[in-house]
């Protein structure tokens, strides 16, 4: 067995897959690709719902078609793909550790790696919601993956909590295999989910979205027989005197997506409290040379077309970084590497922003930035802007911003070549 | 056809159950457990705090007393020998004002009349050594270096598939509801069974003055449910030794503790009930965040991960009531095992055995008793050169199904044949800790549903999370 790779990818989702293919586009072809599952494709093997590819392809595809586009064009390059093999472990010196069934445990010697480990669902355990533990209560997206990939409905009516884009998605997917969905409800005042996911999952299918209400008590001794819900004030807590009841069997918890950032942490690449992932320069390498990160560990997309674009930039970085480690190889740099060979500026957050990816720019890496960032508040007619100390670098008018949809700006060569010390990106009515 | 009689009976398969099976296993005697549950550990000892109490607690000269200090010496050999995580991590009582400074003074000397070793009164200074989240308003500690902590529910799955292994039989979804003299000693029913046994051990934690008033003993068994929040293992370093308050009359209150596993446990809460009851409550959660946030500064609750709740059963008498039925000769009632009932465990169980049952019966030792039985999720801490053997035999060990906690299918089909058999998502769970991580199952859930449908042979419909009614999945997609 090859023990060793140029470079490894751990997670064979849209982001591993795009990120193969670019790193092998731009010169690198020894990869190695390690997907847990029993195939690639990653969380878009259960989305079966249409949607995906407008801005890439200009077509709406279903989750399996667009995964399909990408493991295509892997399979035509003859990359080396490892499914239903498990990283247990990365050391800082890019040493992966695996296990599956045919090799038991292995390592493979890496010289760059790129983390596509993808995110977890937030588990209803971490809400701390009162009454009983039956059986009945999901995640969002484990009850899609026995209702689309196994084949099994969960049960037969349903109240969801989050509207997110999987709440959403779900509501629809169990409405047309035949259950009741009574409700979904969304504690904070708007919903994080797609516009479009609204009108086509809740609105075509008359299922009631009850926003500012939280579900406060589970019943049921074997299996769930009902939810207690109430509406919340300002600080998210019950209202006394609100409450509704549903005699429901099943409840889905959509609650947050969080980054898988496990061995992230164990190759000691420091993570953002804002996005949950890693803090990356604008080609996506983390604060650990050679190590990459891109897609949903990187950052919660809504868009896979982002998720794919994101991971050609890390990919196409991980081949240039193999390029310079051959070219001039320097053993004073091959283990963790400060900001001296870079010229950083910080990208900070401002006014009604969350977050902003990438973290830090390096001037010293030539070509245009696309910033991505999200706004914690809807707002309608406003600008973005992007400011070095009191220099305005860059605006970009904005006619509705969501949190629930992430939104972009692009910095050209020229303007990045304006900025001093540091960026702040904020957005004002 | 002849029915069989046993020569002992244990009803209910809580850890004192268990400890008392194991012990009985040791001799050549025809032994059953019978639990109305669907598999063990699914009362009191489904969820406690886990604590291996050092014995300054309890009331000097009272059972809790004698039955703790000497269960605590038992413990680590009693872990070794089964297989089960047990840390002598200490345990530490804080005071936060100079009356509650007193009572630690009360607690020493008491702890000293019980015979337990070690115990010191620790400074400001000192505690904020050992335990550097501590709230600075703590005024000083009693410092009991005999504490520990365990898994309650993995010690008593281990001691009832020790007993298994060594010949015990175990009967579940059997709700004993009638007991009845007869010739042989004694027939216990259920709603679609009978069973026949010489002797009685009665371990039935919250419904074990129901059982005892079976044969008209009249015990008066209440409860308090009380519950919990656990936080993720990336908190683990938070606490090293187990954190109490002062105690009040209703009990040792909300604890700070890591787990075995390296999680952060914070609760109990303690309200009564009157009948069986575990759900959690919004005013639980309050109380229980106020008070550990009392105890320490910036306690991480961004990484909870679950809560639940248990039960623990308590005697009027509020000591435990350990004695043959005053009304059915070879009868005995273990009833009102509060705490320090986990910790008082193997001591119990090896007084009912030596002491009271062997009153009745002719004890005879088994030559080929094997008191030793291998960890259930004992893969990852493994060496990998260890892993390799093991998968070069049963490649399963090489397919990781729980990523959190990173078990195996190997460990997980291991659980669903050995004894005491997993035939449910919550026996897998329990045994294995598949679907405690961080996920809660999110991932591993729809994976170990079909292991479990595969080896009982059993369509996904018919899989449950803890037996009765709590199926999975409705049925087939259209």
């Amino acid at each position: 067995m090859k023990t060793n790779y140029q470079i490894v990818i751990i997670g064979g989702g849209p982001a591993g897959l795009a990120a193969a293919i670019s790193a092998y586009d731009n010169g690198e072809k020894d990869i190695l690709i390690l997907e847990r599952e029993e195939k690639t494709g990653g969380i878009l093997n259960q989305c079966i719902h249409n949607g995906f590819g407008l801005t890439r392809f200009k077509e709406s595809l279903s989750g399996p078609e667009y995964a399909q586009r990408f493991i295509d064009e892997v399979e035509k390059r003859g990359i080396t793909v490892l499914c239903e093999t498990t990283v247990l472990s990365v050391g800082s010196d890019k040493t992966v550790t695996a296990i599956n069934e045919q090799n038991g445990v292995f390592t493979i010697k890496a010289n760059a790696i790129i983390l596509a480990m993808g995110c977890r669902e937030r588990s209803k355990g971490a809400l701390n919601v009162a009454g009983s533990r039956p059986s009945g209560i999901y995640s969002a997206g484990t009850a899609q993956k026995y209702v689309n990939i196994k084949g099994y409905m969960p049960g037969e009516r349903v109240v969801i909590l989050g509207s997110g884009d999987i709440g959403l998605i779900m509501a629809r997917r169990m409405t047309l295999e035949g259950a009741k969905v009574l409700a979904v409800c969304e504690i904070m005042p708007y919903s994080s989910g797609l516009k479009r996911n609204i009108v086509q999952c809740l609105n075509d299918f008359d299922i009631p979205l009850y926003l500012n209400h939280t579900i406060t008590k589970i019943e049921g001794k074997d299996r769930v027989t009902g939810v207690v819900v109430s509406k919340v004030d300002e600080n998210k807590k019950p209202i006394a005197g609100t409450e509704m009841h549903f005699e429901c069997d099943t409840v889905l918890f959509s609650v947050g997506l969080i980054p898988e950032n496990e061995l992230t942490k164990e190759i000691g690449a420091p993570l953002s409290p804002r996005t949950r992932g890693a803090i990356v320069y604008q080609n996506r390498e983390t604060l650990i040379n050679g190590v990459f990160a891109c897609g949903n560990v990187l950052q919660v997309h809504d868009l896979v077309d982002f998720v794919s674009e994101e991971a050609e930039i890390a990919g196409k970085s991980a081949a240039e970084y193999i390029k310079k480690q051959n070219g001039c190889f320097n053993e004073q740099d091959s283990t963790n590497q400060s900001k001296n060979s870079r010229d950083c500026v910080n990208c900070d957050f401002g006014a009604n922003v969350s977050y902003v990816l990438p973290q830090m720019i390096d001037k010293n890496i030539k070509g245009s930035v696309k910033l991505f960032f999200r706004v914690n508040k809807a707002l309608k007619n406003c600008m973005v802007k992007v400011l070095s100390g009191d220099t305005v670098i860059a605006t970009r008018r904005r006619p509705v911003v969501l949190p629930g949809e992430m939104e972009n700006i692009t910095l050209t060569q020229e303007q990045i070549d304006k900025i001093q010390n540091g960026i702040t990106l904020s957005v004002e009515v | 056809m002849e029915k069989v009689v046993y020569d002992v009976a244990v009803i209910g398969a809580g850890v004192v159950g268990g400890m008392v099976l194991r012990e009985l296993s040791r001799y050549n005697l025809k032994t059953v457990m019978l639990e109305k549950q669907s598999d063990v550990s699914m009362g009191q000892s489904r969820a406690n705090s886990g604590i291996v109490h050092a014995g300054f607690d309890a009331k000097e000269n009272s059972l809790k007393a004698k039955f703790n200090v000497l269960g605590n010496e038992m413990m680590q050999t009693v872990a070794s020998e089964l297989g089960v995580k047990y840390i002598n991590n200490g345990s530490l009582v804080v005071a936060f004002s100079e009356e509650e400074k007193q009572a630690l003074y009360g607690l020493l000397q008491r702890g000293k009349i019980n015979g337990v070793k070690g115990l010191e009164i620790l400074s400001k200074e000192q505690l904020i050594a050992l335990e550097p989240n501590i709230s600075s308003d703590a005024l000083c500690a009693l410092h009991a270096p005999t504490g520990g902590i365990v898994c309650p529910y993995e010690l008593t799955v281990a001691s009832i598939g020790n007993a298994m292994d060594n010949g015990a039989k175990l009967i579940c979804d059997f709700e004993v509801n009638k007991i009845e003299k007869c010739e042989s000693g004694y027939v216990i029913y259920s709603n679609t069974d009978e069973i026949i046994a010489k002797c009685v051990v009665n371990c039935a934690g919250i419904a074990s003055g129901k059982i005892a008033g079976f044969v008209g003993d009249d015990i008066t068994v209440k409860g308090r449910r009380g519950e919990y929040i656990l936080l993720d293992r990336e908190s683990g370093d938070f606490v090293s030794h187990t954190l109490f308050f002062a105690p009040t009359k209703k009990g040792k209150g909300i604890l700070v503790s890591p787990t075995v596993d390296n999680n952060v446990l914070l609760g109990p809460t303690a309200v009564e009930i009157e009948e069986y009851n575990v759900d959690t409550t919004a005013e639980g959660f309050a109380e229980i965040i106020k008070k550990a946030s009392v105890m320490c500064k910036n306690v991480p609750l961004y990484n909870t991960i679950t809560s639940f709740a248990g039960t623990r059963a308590y005697s009027d008498k509020h000591d435990f009531i350990i004695e043959e039925s005053k009304n059915a000769v070879g009868f005995f009632n273990c009833a009102g095992i509060e705490s320090p009932g986990l910790t008082a465990a193997p001591a119990i169980a090896k007084f009912v055995v030596e002491e009271l049952v062997s009153k009745r019966l002719t004890l005879n030792k088994k030559q080929d008793f094997n008191p030793f039985r291998q960890a259930d999720n004992f893969f990852k801490n493994l060496s990998n050169e260890q892993k390799n053997q093991i998968i070069a035999k049963d490649k399963r060990y090489g397919k990781i199904v729980c990523r959190c906690e990173k078990i195996t299918e190997g460990e997980i089909v291991r659980a669903i044949h050995e004894n005491p058999p997993a035939l449910t998502v919550d026996a897998i769970k329990r045994r294995t800790r598949a679907g405690m991580g961080r996920c809660q199952g999110g991932f591993c859930q729809p994976y170990v549903v079909e292991i479990l449908a595969r080896e009982l042979n059993i369509p996904l419909e018919k899989v449950t999370k803890s037996g009765g009614n709590s199926y999975i999945l409705r049925g087939q997609t259209k």
